[in-house]
């Protein structure tokens, strides 16, 4: 198992991988991704079984669903950085011909990518078909899925989330990045979600929070009790509180950021936040 | 010119749950999915005879098609099954996005499609169907005319990698193809031969384009009908080879006339050899209530237009 010292210079490299992306193209979507950074490393770095001789079907491996495509910055960064494709690769997040697409996709072949997402609300039913298949399978390992909490605004969801208690979906954690934030300002100003949790429960679902999403070490331990929490005739649902802009003190705790490339200047105030670890691409 | 039997009025639904539950006991991997409407889309017997791999899903065809394009992860081949209407336009981006786009091995089987659905009128009535999905980079998209080429493209479809949109209907139709015959997916099927005129037609309208060639034999004019049930990839070989004998064509489908069949018929000509063409097919409107006879009447998408169209394209030579 990694130090917490490891897993947090990993975390850092890949808020510099994010910054440098989104920087580098001036487009795409820093806020999110930043805050799940820990998510994404906890989740690759510390807790799914996977191999990285990718196959499309994961056999016998954990698989994580994108839903929230928008936040491919760290996705990539971490896929890259666990071995999925090479690092310099991110050189050609969003540029003509590159597989490293501004939404994640398996168009072009993408090894890490199962499914193409971007269009809101999708990638839950995609998990759950992905779990109903592996009970079929008699394949014991989980599927993980990660979903913006604005996103919860788009019905099917709903649709997913009835079907899965109904249906005592159990193999799967579906991830709420809890950031309160969406694009045209805070969630409750958008669109109140009302009480998540609450929600959650009465369709049935087995709910966890974890309160400091950005705290590598609360993330790990989120995950392992909800896998602990898994098989038991319950799907189960981590609502997982972050900060958007999580590591860049001008990029928190605001709705701004969501899908604004950073200048030059800001870039470079950015970096020097988050020092190189373990080497930019 | 070769006569075709009806050998006993079946409707295409019961081909398509006949072929799943042949599926069913030969190909392990074929799971089928279903929003509310087992019996209509006639997959009681896969229910009943695979319970393990039947999926009810409830009154959600959204969460329906994503599960299914989920499910090919891991190697399953995913049926679903539910009304045209709600299998097409009700879930354009999920399969846009998730099937599609993402290249996943879904089979979106729909039925009650078109005006011959009857009754329940404009709500259900789906005519832009064929059109949305030909235009999904990837899609393979089939139109089937009878009981027997229903079963045996359901069949077919599990045999091919890739997404495929299956249509068929609700109403009882003429069932006269052979019993057996291999569905190739993407070759036309040429069912009489004739020099005045080319009839492409699809789904039920195959069977009204064979009764419109009777009668115009009757005249003296001799019709070469192909039963093109794969929309998408288009038998152009097949069509042109036909068109260069007769000169003119007639397309007949249960559809839009913007967006379907016709149009992707008129575009092989233009791109090749132009010749006159005529289209049955309903007008950029509506449908309604009524019996599937009455509404094809009232539509002109029966063998009456059908004669009607070759008489009028025949003097555009």
């Amino acid at each position: 198992m990694p130090q917490t010292q490891q897993l947090n210079d990993f975390v850092t490299q890949v808020r510099r991988d994010i910054l440098r992306q989104v920087h580098q193209v001036n487009s795409g979507h820093p806020g999110g991704s930043l805050g799940c950074a820990e998510f994404f490393t906890a989740l690759y770095q510390e807790v799914m079984e996977y191999s990285t001789k990718f196959t499309m079907d994961g056999n016998n491996e954990d698989i994580f669903v994108l839903s929230n495509g928008h936040i491919s910055p760290v996705f990539y960064s971490v896929l890259a950085r666990s071995g999925f494709f090479p690092v310099e690769e991110l050189n050609t997040f969003r540029k003509l011909n590159s597989r490293l697409q501004g939404h994640p996709t398996t168009h072009e072949n993408l090894p890490g990518v199962r499914i193409a997402s971007g269009s809101l609300g999708q990638g839950l039913s995609v998990a759950l078909g992905i779990a109903q298949t592996k009970k079929l399978n008699k394949d014991t390992k989980l599927v993980y899925s990660l979903h913006g909490d604005g996103e919860l605004q788009e019905g099917q969801n709903w649709e997913a989330i009835m079907y899965a208690a109904a249906n005592n979906v159990d193999n799967i954690i579906a991830t709420v990045d809890y950031n309160q934030q969406q694009i045209d300002g805070s969630t409750d100003d958008v669109l109140s979600l009302g009480n998540l949790k609450a929600k959650f429960e009465a369709f049935g679902w087995h709910v966890l929070e974890v309160e400091k999403g950005n705290d590598i070490t609360q993330v790990i331990e989120g995950l392992k009790q909800a896998k602990a929490a898994t098989g038991k005739g319950k799907p189960v649902c981590i609502l997982l509180k972050t900060v958007m802009g999580n590591g860049v003190d001008f990029m928190m705790h605001t709705h701004e950021w969501h899908g604004k490339a950073p200048s030059d200047e800001q870039l470079e105030n950015a970096l020097t936040q988050n020092p190189e670890t373990l080497g930019d691409y | 010119m070769k006569k075709y039997q009806d050998t006993g009025k079946k409707d295409t639904r019961s081909g398509f749950g006949a072929g799943l539950e042949e599926l069913g006991k030969s190909n392990p991997n074929v799971v089928a999915l279903c929003a509310d409407l087992t019996g209509s889309l006639k997959m009681d017997a896969f229910k009943k005879n695979h319970p393990e791999r039947f999926f009810q899903v409830g009154i959600a065809e959204a969460n329906m098609i994503s599960m299914a394009a989920g499910m090919t992860i891991g190697g399953k081949i995913p049926f679903t099954g539910t009304f045209a209407n709600f299998s097409t336009g009700r879930v354009y981006d999920q399969i846009r996005q998730s099937v599609a786009y993402s290249g996943k091995n879904v089979k979106i089987c729909a039925s009650h499609a078109g005006l011959t659905l009857g009754e329940d009128g404009a709500t259900h009535q789906i005519l832009e169907d064929l059109g949305l999905m030909k235009m999904l980079p990837g899609m393979t998209v089939i139109n089937t005319c009878d009981y027997n080429q229903t079963k045996a493209a359901t069949i077919a479809i599990a045999e091919y990698d890739g997404p495929v949109y299956l249509r068929f209907g609700r109403p009882k139709v003429a069932n006269f193809t052979p019993e057996n015959q291999k569905f190739e997916i993407g070759k036309a099927v040429q069912l009489t031969e004739g020099n005045d005129v080319t009839i492409i037609a699809t789904g039920h309208l195959v069977w009204e384009a064979l009764l419109a060639a009777e009668k115009l034999e009757e005249n003296g004019i001799t019709a070469e009908v192909i039963n093109i049930h794969t929309i998408k990839p288009l038998d152009k070989e097949a069509i042109l080879a036909s068109v260069a004998k007769t000169k003119c064509v007639v397309t007949a489908e249960e559809h839009n006339y913007l967006g379907g069949l016709g149009e992707s018929v008129a575009r092989v000509l233009t791109e090749n050899t132009p010749y006159p063409q005529e289209f049955v097919a309903t007008k950029d409107t509506f449908g309604e209530s009524g019996t599937p006879a009455q509404l094809m009447e009232k539509y002109e998408i029966d063998h009456n237009a059908i004669e009607k169209a070759v008489n009028k394209v025949l003097k555009r030579k």
